[in-house]
């Protein structure tokens, strides 16, 4: 923090410099035991499997949300492209699950039995060797958080080192997600096409669709999740998080001070897009298919949504928003399904103007400051007030 | 593959395929110039754009509808009076839009992208909800559908020429504004040094409304002429989105010579990919080069340079 | 209307209705003839697996996209499916019960639709479903179908390559629609070369397949196949390689706000169709299509698929006039609306075959259904729950219809795992 000056750096008071100390302050740690409350104890038992799954879907979108925190609040870096690495990583997975769901019994009726039904369509006679290696569950779930973070890595390194940076850097990503996208549909023969991976039922023999697999899978999510948050939390309060608030707000004086700035900009892009990928790959399982849909520009500016409405610099806040935008969502549109999406774009403009700190900036303006009154401090500060 | 074709043959497909690639060409400037306005001199991210534009393909439908209905007989000429209109009316909501919403924002580009998405999507279901989830048909006067002939081979398509035109008409419209008018004189200052310019008396906050809504006005005016080549429906503006931000991109934010340059580039090289390509290995090859070249030169192919 | 599909009651809801229920079907309603009142069919017996069934209402889902880029599309299939539910109704609806009916939103994104089906069918526990548009769409709700064991009556021309217990087929699959199309343009108008051209996914790309192997057995050649991105708004370069190879028939099958643009620059260029020189034959393009590129853009033009709304049949006629009733004078009804609006019927029929709502009776009963009222005309479903239907050959003409030249004298079987396509 030493080489911002407070009086330049107005969004910064805003941000809250993290202080030295605990690993959580006491509005987070009350925040995280919400959360965990929620999302372990609460739902479970107030929803029924079909709903839980909903929400077990929704949670896989907080990855991304928490990854874009760590960018964009953080960072400064607003990436519209983060469906590409939520695909990447769906598709790793989805591609090992689909050649399990492949298996010549299931497939007898194909000209090439054993692989993927959309390749036989396609006249395709043999598994691409790119394919191969998606026989392994380790290597699929290597690929997930390998293969996204090598793509940030080239897409990161080749942007920051040239100093790309704030919108450009948005557009880039989104031109990129567009790519990708008509890359995936147009090689259907080896991707599925608009289609996607479809059909996805067991893994390691294990039915991923019943009811009882999804509820297990809901808990791994959650604990993934949690993971994550902490890691991600981990990085804020490291010297590492201090950097990226201190080059987001002034970039230059970070760099006079000696910091080489596209390292620390990278390797928060690559973890965004490890944190996309695992979401990525967790909704592959629980929704049973992966289509190039999310790879989009819709989604990934979507999911920035999630991220702005939860609060930009919030990590838990980013998870209370994925879970609140994507609820109303499916409340809203399934009770006026013709009128949702006014409700929503009033929603994004009301986040930028109205709450631009989201949820977790009205927490802290209007509910903490009550709870606060209500509860004060037992533990006395450790400086005595003069 | 050209084997099995006569010389004067393979020259009428040139001739032809160049003509494609500046129809595209006039297309993407047509597209981009109103973001270039906005975008390069503004800094605003306007998501809406393409709703911008489509807005403009409505009132040409309304008024193609009207002179239906009241003036058959000048039927012909209708076109004309509906791009003046779709000027006016997509500039008129792009004040309104400036006022309510985008000028609270100008200290903070990437929120403005959010927010104008979330006009687009309200845009968007308004045209659903007032002109119906179908795509309308806009009549276009039968002089505009025909083609010149040239040769047995060569045609032109009229509405390919004016398109041309129109684009050649807007950039030179859009030029005297910004580099032979007071007013651009004006918009130049508050991009290049916005206190100095409120400085000297410069009203700025009106300068930004009338930037912006003449940006969103070009756009209608795309939009109207899209009509002739292009589907007219409530989601349509969304099929434009990346490529006009790329073409301004590409060009150098601020750099009107850019934009035309970068529309110019980018087109010649999609038509051409096209032709020896299938068209969606065309587009990604397209836009992969584009997303190279900025990697390489971030500033885009004309950068502004300016004291920051 | 249906008077011919409302076969009598099942022995098994006879014995039912013996013994459950003589009293109350005595103070029936005397102008519900015998066997289709509610009480008849008492709700335990008819609906053994909870599904939405009282004793005076059934509850079915619609699901399309009513936002998004494909609401364009979809619009017409829910007015569709909503003029027959209404019209169901007014004949005392489906075992003396009325049909009640959830619309959900798929947003056009296929995720949404998979979320939408299972809230229909787990939540809202429908007695089936119409709905879905796009291949993409139907596969992502294909597995949700099939585990919680729904039915759902899809609408659109696809395909094939897929036969599901759980879906009953309502639009043509590729061979259908494709080879007697491919077969007339041969034969009466002496095609020898073709351009196939279509939007870069599924659909277009497995029809094209189908179409060049068709092409080729026929001994005749296909000189350039190409693909561009949904979407896509600049067919100018794929209109100068037709100019160039000069092909006897272009075979389009572009989709979307594509397929506008691409009419439109067609007619720009040059390319009059009326004059048939290359002659243009799609699979794409209804009567709805037309209505967004303009009927003097297409004219000419040549279209293979089951229905045309100029159908002259009384079937037909009493529909068009129903549904203009019903959503407006200015409404144009094409191919998948058709389908579409046959769906609910069908599933009627099933019931009143099957004399229950649960879906393995109806899976069951569905071969062999027929429908004598269907506005295509005489329909029935296959073993492979696809329908037996005709296919026709229409010409666009300026006002927006089409006029049809040319149908296929059967039923074309449908089979979609088509041997020697594939």
């Amino acid at each position: 923090m030493t080489m911002t000056s407070p009086a330049t750096s107005a969004a910064l008071t805003k941000a809250a410099p993290p202080r030295q100390g605990a690993f959580l302050d006491r509005t987070e740690t009350m925040g995280a035991i919400a959360l965990a409350v929620l999302i372990f104890v609460i739902l479970p038992l107030a929803l029924d499997p079909f709903r839980l799954n909903l929400f077990g879907k929704y949670l896989t979108y907080a990855f991304v949300a928490v990854g874009l925190v760590l960018c964009w609040g953080a960072g400064g870096i607003l990436s519209l492209g983060q469906g590409v690495f939520f695909g990447l990583g769906g598709y790793a997975l989805a591609m090992f699950l689909k050649l399990e769901a492949s298996s010549p019994e299931n497939t007898a009726i194909q000209s090439t039995p054993g692989i993927p039904d959309f390749m036989d369509w396609n006249q395709i006679t043999e598994l691409p060797f790119w394919w191969q290696p998606f026989h392994s569950l380790t290597f699929s779930i290597l690929a997930v958080i390998a293969v996204p973070a090598f793509f940030a890595f080239v897409i990161g390194t080749a942007m920051f080192r040239r100093r790309v940076g704030g919108v450009y850097f948005s557009i880039i990503t989104q031109a990129i997600a567009a790519i990708l996208t008509i890359l995936i549909i147009g090689q259907q023969g080896f991707t599925g096409g608009v289609n996607g991976i479809t059909d996805l039922r067991t893994m390691k023999g294990w039915d991923i669709r019943s009811d009882e697999a999804k509820t297990i899978l809901y808990f791994v999510n959650g604990g993934l999740l949690f993971a994550c948050l902490a890691l991600a939390q981990f990085v804020r309060r490291s010297k590492l998080g201090r950097i990226l608030i201190a080059m987001r707000d002034r970039e230059d004086r970070v760099r006079f001070s000696g910091y080489d700035v596209a390292s620390f900009k990278i390797f928060v892009f690559c973890l965004g897009a490890a944190f996309a990928a695992i979401g990525g790959a967790m909704f592959t399982v629980q929704v049973g298919f992966m289509s190039p849909s999310f790879v989009g520009i819709v989604p990934s500016i979507e999911m920035v949504i999630f991220c702005a409405v939860g609060g930009r610099n919030s990590i838990l806040g980013a998870v209370w928003g994925t879970l609140l935008v994507n609820w109303a969502k499916t409340l809203f549109s399934e009770a006026f399904p013709e009128l949702w999406q006014l409700g929503l774009g009033a929603l994004f403009i009301a986040v930028v103007l109205i709450f631009p700190d989201g949820l977790a900036g009205l927490w802290k303006t209007h509910v903490n400051p009550r709870i606060e009154r209500l509860f004060p401090r037992r533990t006395t500060p450790t400086v005595p007030a003069e | 593959m050209f084997a099995d074709y006569s010389g004067s043959e393979l020259l009428s497909i040139f001739a032809m395929q160049g003509f494609a690639g500046l129809i595209l060409f006039s297309v993407f400037v047509l597209m981009a110039l109103g973001l270039a306005i906005i975008f390069g001199q503004m800094g605003v991210i306007n998501m809406a754009h393409g709703e911008f534009m489509i807005l403009g393909a409505y009132v040409t439908y309304l008024v193609s509808r009207a002179f239906e209905a009241w003036a058959p007989g000048l039927f012909g000429a209708y076109f004309f009076v509906a791009m003046i209109l779709a000027f006016f009316v997509s500039g008129g909501l792009g004040m309104a839009v400036e006022w309510l919403l985008i000028r609270r924002l100008y200290k903070r580009p990437l929120d403005t992208l959010l927010a104008t998405w979330g006009l687009s999507l309200i845009l968007q279901q308004i045209y659903r909800m007032v002109f119906g989830a179908r795509e309308v048909g806009v009549t276009i006067p039968e002089w505009m559908m025909g083609s010149l002939v040239l040769s047995d081979m060569i045609e032109v398509p009229i509405n390919g020429l004016f398109v041309m035109a129109l684009a050649v008409g807007i950039s030179a419209g859009v030029y005297i504004l910004m580099y032979r008018s007071r007013w651009g004189l004006q918009v130049r200052a508050v991009v290049a040094n916005r206190t100095m310019a409120d400085a000297v008396g410069i009203n700025t906050e009106r300068t930004d409304r009338m930037t912006f809504a003449i940006g969103c006005g070009v756009a209608g005016v795309a939009g109207a002429a899209f009509t002739m080549i292009g589907s007219t429906g409530p989601t349509a503006g969304q099929l434009y989105i990346v490529d006009t931000f790329l073409v301004v991109v590409f060009g150098g934010a601020g750099s009107l010579i850019g934009t035309i340059a970068s529309a110019f580039s980018i087109s010649q090289a999609q038509s051409i990919l096209e032709f020896f390509l299938s068209g969606s290995m065309a587009k990604v090859l397209t836009l992969l080069a584009v997303v190279g070249i900025l990697m390489v030169r971030p500033q885009g192919l004309f950068a502004l340079k300016l004291r920051k | 209307m249906t008077r011919k599909t409302s076969l009598p009651p099942t022995k098994l809801s006879r014995r039912h209705f013996l013994a459950t229920s003589a009293a109350a079907a005595a103070g029936a309603t005397l102008f519900t003839p015998k066997g289709l009142r509610a009480q008849d069919f008492p709700t335990a017996a008819v609906n053994t697996t909870g599904l939405a069934v009282t004793d005076t209402e059934v509850t079915v889902g619609i699901l399309h996209s009513v936002t998004g880029t494909m609401a364009i599309s979809e619009t017409g299939s829910v007015q569709a499916e909503k003029l027959a539910i209404e019209q169901i109704n007014a004949q005392g609806g489906v075992l003396g019960r009325k049909i009640k009916f959830v619309q959900e939103d798929g947003a056009s994104d296929w995720p949404t639709f998979a979320e939408k089906a299972k809230k229909l069918l787990v939540d809202d526990k429908v007695a089936s479903v119409m709905g879905c548009w796009t291949s993409a769409s139907r596969k992502a709700v294909l597995p949700v179908f099939e585990q919680y064991n729904g039915m759902l009556y899809y609408p659109t021309f696809y395909e094939g390559l897929e036969q599901s217990p759980n879906v009953i087929y309502t639009g043509q699959e590729a061979t259908q629609q494709i080879i007697a199309g491919l077969d007339w343009v041969t034969q009466t108008k002496g095609a020898k070369t073709f351009y196939l051209l279509g939007s870069d996914y599924i659909w277009p790309r497995t029809s094209n397949k189908i179409a060049r192997k068709h092409i080729e057995k026929l001994g005749l050649e296909v000189v350039g196949e190409e693909y561009y991105p949904l979407g896509h708004t600049q067919f100018n370069s794929v209109i100068n390689k037709i100019k160039l190879k000069k092909p006897d028939v272009i075979y389009a099958i572009v989709v979307g706000g594509s397929n506008v643009a691409f009419y439109k620059q067609l007619k720009a260029a040059g390319i009059d169709m009326t004059k048939e020189k290359p002659l243009l034959l799609t699979i794409s393009v209804t009567e709805d299509e037309i209505r967004g590129i303009g009927g003097e853009n297409i004219e000419g033009a040549y279209a293979c698929m089951k229905y045309f709304q100029s159908l002259k049949n009384p079937n037909n006629e009493a529909f068009v006039k129903a549904f203009k009733e019903m959503w407006g004078e200015d409404m144009v009804i094409g191919d998948v609306t058709q389908a579409a609006y046959l769906g609910p019927w069908l599933w009627k029929a099933a019931v009143e075959k099957a004399g229950s709502f649960d879906i393995d009776k109806i899976k069951e009963a569905s071969p062999g259904i027929e429908l004598t009222t269907a506005p295509e005309g005489y329909v029935k479903i296959h073993e492979n729950h696809h329908l037996w239907s005709r296919t026709r050959v229409g010409r666009a003409l300026a006002d927006g219809q089409y006029e049809v030249v040319f149908e296929t004298a059967d039923l074309v079987e449908p089979n979609p795992f088509p041997e020697g396509y594939q």
